[in-house]
């Protein structure tokens, strides 16, 4: 049997890894995004105490590796009596690691977003979680499309260090064929190709919401 | 005979920035129907005045009454949640110097955002009374285009449609016409007089002399944060009492 051979004949496992990968990252990001777009009005909150706080969560994260955020909340927090299974800590990791660099780039967004567009919906009798959900937050996504995606390509490749807390996703799966066999090349080059598959889907969506942007006058950001 | 209840009252007001007060106790009353302009020069704390109006600028003293409701503060004095004060603005429409049209939204969706999300109009109903709004302000056939699209004459018209949507007791605007090319002011004043003619009350920001001699029924002239003079139209322009208004005046002869 040729290398190829042996990884078309596994190709179950491969196919389970990449629909675990795909599962992660598409509930990860879904939560990051929201988690993050509801930061974003409380990190510009008035009150000093939820701005610090806030403030001291994002940057927290941003200056964590994620791997050894991931190791501290599968192999740290039984020390304090609290065991999550490897998807929960997967999937909380990825959330709640990403959703920190999301609202940092919509609050950035925020920053340049003409004040005038917020005092407008005050005046016709916008305020808090509408205001932003109605008139803030879509003109923020428009004007950032291509650093969410970036950032949902980061979120992508961050699932395949999930296996170090024996997650079976799909960078797991070509790396026990590998070992299971000694073909040190071929999975990995589908693992790679199928990144790139999921990658590239990524960049359409992102061109086809910078292209509405773009309808509107936005996105120039 | 008792007298009729204003439908705005500005009771007061003073505002400060960094320590330097931009309006100084500045006392008014519209009554329903009227239109005032408000002049006067370049940060002379009139666009300031209209903003504590709705509380975009919450005024350090004085009082603004909505039709004899107290906005910003209840009765025992404590501020208004947001949500208070966000129901109060719906009252009050508002149009700004910069348009501040929201991009996302089409002409139409501008204009029926608010009623069907704020005040809780069926859709259906917003679209009608939008379309209509268009019409009267000219911009029917725009009701799909993008507001990017648009001149910025035919942008301030679709924000005064969206102001109007609301059903507003009164209208604020912010010097409407100060963003605009020389050829475009025309027709966002045609669409203000027509406003005026109807009974709308209105409260107008103005470097528009035209308009306030031939629209208001009063001028409110401001200098340094002070109403310096305050009169009909017919006295202020023929006859100034102050030597500040004079000076102001001799500028747009």
């Amino acid at each position: 049997m040729t290398d190829w051979e042996i990884v078309l004949k596994e190709w179950p496992r491969l196919a389970s890894g990449f629909g675990t990968t795909l599962l992660l990252f598409g509930i990860s990001a879904v939560g990051a995004f929201l988690l993050g777009a509801l930061m974003v009005g409380p990190l510009r909150s008035r009150s000093k105490i939820v701005r610090i706080a806030l403030r001291s969560y994002v940057d927290g994260m941003r200056m964590l590796p994620f791997l050894i955020f991931v190791y501290l909340l599968f192999y740290g927090l039984p020390t304090f009596g609290v065991k999550l299974d490897a998807w929960t800590a997967g999937l909380l990791g990825l959330t709640v690691y990403h959703c920190a660099y999301v609202a940092e780039i919509l609050r950035g967004a925020w920053d340049q977003l003409p004040v005038g567009q917020t005092e407008s919906a005050q005046a016709h009798g916008y305020h808090g979680l509408r205001l932003i959900r109605r008139i803030v937050l879509p003109q923020l996504v428009l004007n950032t499309a291509p650093v969410l995606g970036n950032q949902l390509i980061y979120i992508l490749k961050d699932t395949s260090f999930l296996m170090i807390i024996t997650v079976q996703d799909l960078t797991y799966a070509a790396s026990s064929i590998q070992s299971m066999y000694f073909v040190p090349l071929e999975p990995f080059l589908i693992a790679m190709a199928l990144y790139w598959a999921i990658s590239l889907l990524i960049e359409g969506f992102v061109r086809v919401v910078h292209g509405t942007a773009k309808e509107r006058g936005l996105g120039h950001a | 005979m008792p007298e009729e209840v204003p439908v705005l009252q500005v009771d007061g007001i003073s505002k400060s920035f960094d320590g330097v007060e931009v309006v100084s106790n500045v006392s008014l009353k519209i009554h329903s129907g009227e239109t005032i302009s408000i002049l006067g020069p370049s940060g002379s704390g009139k666009s300031t005045l209209l903003r504590c109006i709705n509380w975009l600028e919450k005024p350090d003293r004085g009082d603004v009454y909505l039709a004899g409701k107290r906005v910003g503060r209840k009765e025992d004095d404590q501020l208004m949640s947001d949500h208070e004060l966000a129901s109060v603005r719906t009252q009050m429409g508002m149009v700004f110097q910069s348009f501040n049209l929201w991009p996302h939204f089409t002409v139409l969706q501008n204009v029926i955002e608010a009623p069907v999300h704020v005040l809780g109009v069926s859709k259906d109903d917003a679209v009608v009374r939008g379309e209509h709004l268009l019409e009267k302000v000219g911009l029917e056939a725009k009701r799909d285009a993008y507001p990017y699209s648009l001149s910025g004459g035919q942008k301030q018209r679709v924000a005064i449609a969206r102001a109007l949507a609301m059903s507003p007791t009164v209208m604020l605007f912010d010097e409407p016409t100060s963003a605009l090319d020389p050829e475009l002011v025309g027709e966002v004043l045609s669409v203000m007089r027509d406003l005026a003619a109807e009974g709308m009350t209105m409260v107008v920001v103005t470097h528009e002399m035209s308009f306030a001699r031939d629209v208001c029924q009063e001028v409110v002239f401001m200098d340094d944060g002070q109403v310096v003079e305050q009169s009909t139209p017919d006295k202020f322009f023929s006859n100034p009492q102050t030597d500040r208004a004079k000076r102001f005046l001799t500028r747009y002869e």
